[in-house]
């Protein structure tokens, strides 16, 4: 043998043998080379930067655990609720499955918050990412819509009644209302027809397409590179080999910091399935303990945590129609953010005061409102909700008028360290 | 033969080709949209219900099951039907103005017999189930409280006859489902004329 075992195996040189039969016959190298290998990121990446490859992490979670969900779940009214006890008390493992299916989804809005709220900060969906934000956003309402989806699952009275409130919002549209209602639950109420369908959409349709999002959303990114903490573009200053200077290979150099920062989040969410599945019945409502019952209404209703923000801005209002538009505004303003920014920095540490006094009362107002959606909508909350509904808008209708006319600061043209 | 390519031709034949496509896609798409409608099974268990109010005491609520909806019938005492009189000038539609009833019962008690009150027990604000609160001046629910339904939900108000107080989320009178008397005392929820 000529060349060495060593050499033989060296990643991304190919000395025959299967590898090289595979290679001749797939575009592995030009895949590691446009994405992992080859794709440079800057390197002045903080730990904001951990919560995309973390996003993935849970995605994966998602999918491994509820397909041995389905193995055991019967999706009908009548064995809905008991089948899900039997997973959680028959099946070997099952709790665990379930937990971590359960604790996954809430961690997931948990990541893709802190995920979104990064972008916010550093002007990540600014030109030219504007279709990186927008593939960003449509993972975000598909991610929502499959929690919906999946909650009805369990047929438990909050499953139940939750489902019944959102879907009757449909009701509120003129002329089209009452029959969309009767078309989305292809029943008149949300019935053992509804749990079928919702099913197949959580376990098959949405999982399809928010596939397919992530990849666009990554094949964007790629092609217009990461932003980064300051800002700047690195494809501005290319080294003699063509690649950005302030640019380094994704792997193995952004895979290392992501692969510890995996440890600490897997360490949070094993200290949730195991000690607080139920997270106080914020991950779990305890109502949803009880089977659903068509004629009794639990005493309050709130969705999940990571709905509250908006159910919030929908009660804030006291008319029906109105507050669904709201709610439906406060999630489409999100969209606009690439053209509603017209500040000529990027990134919040050159640009100016109000700006970051924005960012600040909008990120405290989306987490008042989250507390309010979990609470009765009596009246000092409702004024606080309208209070914070104000706020919350505010952020994004005054943007274009502070980020244009606020002083901000010089931008270097590399980036820079902070420690 | 010219090598040259006819553009025009070419890009009218490229959208036509592109618009019998999509004219085909919608018309395929019709069997699937239409399967999410209620099945002939749903519209079948969907159908009518009859009640027997005979031996409902006066004051007294019953429930059924039309829909999947509880359906509400309340026999109201002449002490009752008096009280619809004087929350009047909180009401959001006191004179059934909007069309949450049949014609039938578009009167001030919201019913075919004053006492008797069919509705559908859910709140025209999300669909919640309201409770019953009979007691005059309950502390909790405000000044003028004659009686009435509460929606723990959304802290949605109703009187006696299921009309909506001003003020708060639910923008409608509970809904009178169709329904008629077949005699005395039992009542077909969820048809309205002898054909149906």
């Amino acid at each position: 043998m000529s060349i060495s075992q060593q050499e033989k195996f060296t990643v991304g040189k190919p000395r025959g043998g299967l590898g090289e039969w595979f290679r001749k016959r797939f575009p592995w190298d030009a895949m590691m080379a446009d994405h992992v290998i080859g794709y440079y990121a800057p390197k002045n990446f903080n730990w904001w930067y951990v919560y995309g490859s973390i996003a993935m992490l849970v995605l994966v979670n998602q999918i491994v655990t509820g397909i041995f969900l389905t193995m055991s779940y019967k999706p009908s009214a009548a064995e809905a609720f008991a089948s899900v006890e039997y997973i959680m008390r028959d099946v070997d493992w099952g709790w665990l499955i379930r937990y971590m299916h359960s604790t996954g989804a809430s961690l997931f809005f948990v990541v893709i918050y802190l995920h979104m709220f990064r972008g916010l900060m550093y002007g990540s969906y600014r030109k030219p990412r504007e279709l990186v934000w927008l593939f960003g956003m449509l993972i975000y309402m598909c991610l929502a819509a499959e929690a919906f989806f999946g909650y009805l699952l369990p047929w438990g009275q909050m499953s139940y009644w939750g489902a019944t409130v959102i879907v009757s919002l449909f009701g509120a549209i003129p002329w089209i209302g009452d029959t969309l209602v009767e078309w989305v639950r292809g029943d008149y109420f949300i019935s053992d027809i509804t749990l079928n369908r919702f099913f197949a959409l959580h376990v098959i349709a949405l999982p399809l397409v928010l596939l397919g999002l992530v990849v666009a959303h990554i094949l964007a990114l790629h092609e217009v590179g990461s932003n980064n903490p300051d800002g700047v573009e690195i494809k501005d200053h290319p080294g003699p080999d063509g690649h950005p200077q302030d640019g380094l290979p994704f792997h193995p150099y952004h895979t290392m910091k992501d692969v510890p920062a995996w440890v600490v989040f897997l360490a949070v969410f094993a200290a949730i399935v195991f000690y607080a599945p139920e997270m106080g019945g914020y991950f779990l409502e305890h109502a949803n303990f009880e089977p659903a019952d068509p004629l009794k209404t639990p005493e309050h209703i709130a969705p999940v945590w990571y709905f509250t923000p908006f159910y919030a801005i929908l009660r804030a209002v006291p008319d029906k129609l109105g507050g669904v538009i709201l709610m439906g505004a406060s999630m489409f303003l999100l969209f606009l953010l690439p053209w509603l920014d017209r500040s000529p920095v990027k990134s919040i540490r050159y640009k100016g005061w109000i700006s970051k006094l924005a960012l600040g009362i909008f990120a405290i107002s989306f987490i008042v409102l989250g507390y309010l959606g979990t609470q009765p909508a009596t009246g000092v909350y409702t004024n606080l909700a309208r209070v914070f509904t104000i706020l919350y808008f505010a952020f994004f209708l005054l943007m274009p008028f502070y980020s244009k006319f606020e002083k901000t600061k010089p931008v270097p043209a590399r980036v820079t360290f902070h420690g | 033969m010219s090598d040259g390519v006819d553009w025009k031709r070419r890009h009218f034949l490229g959208v036509a080709t592109a618009v019998t496509a999509a004219i085909g896609a919608g018309f395929a798409a019709v069997p699937f949209l239409a399967s999410w409608r209620p099945s002939k099974r749903a519209q079948a268990l969907g159908a009518p219900v009859e009640v027997d109010i005979g031996k409902l005491d006066e004051g007294a609520i019953m429930r059924v099951e039309w829909r999947g909806r509880p359906i509400w019938v309340l026999k109201r005492s002449e002490e009752m039907l008096r009280r619809l009189d004087e929350t009047v000038d909180s009401l959001r539609d006191p004179n059934s103005q909007e069309e949450q009833q049949p014609e039938y019962a578009a009167n001030e008690t919201r019913s075919i017999k004053p006492a008797v009150l069919v509705v559908v027990g859910s709140c025209t604000h999300l669909g919640c189930s309201p409770l019953p609160r009979f007691e005059v001046g309950a502390a909790d629910l405000g000044p003028g409280w004659q009686g009435g339904f509460y929606c723990p939900c959304h802290g949605s108000k109703f009187d006696l006859a299921g009309r909506v107080w001003k003020g708060v989320p639910a923008p409608l009178n509970l809904m009178v489902p169709p329904h008629r008397y077949l005699n005395e005392s039992v009542i077909l929820i969820g048809s309205d004329s002898e054909t149906a």
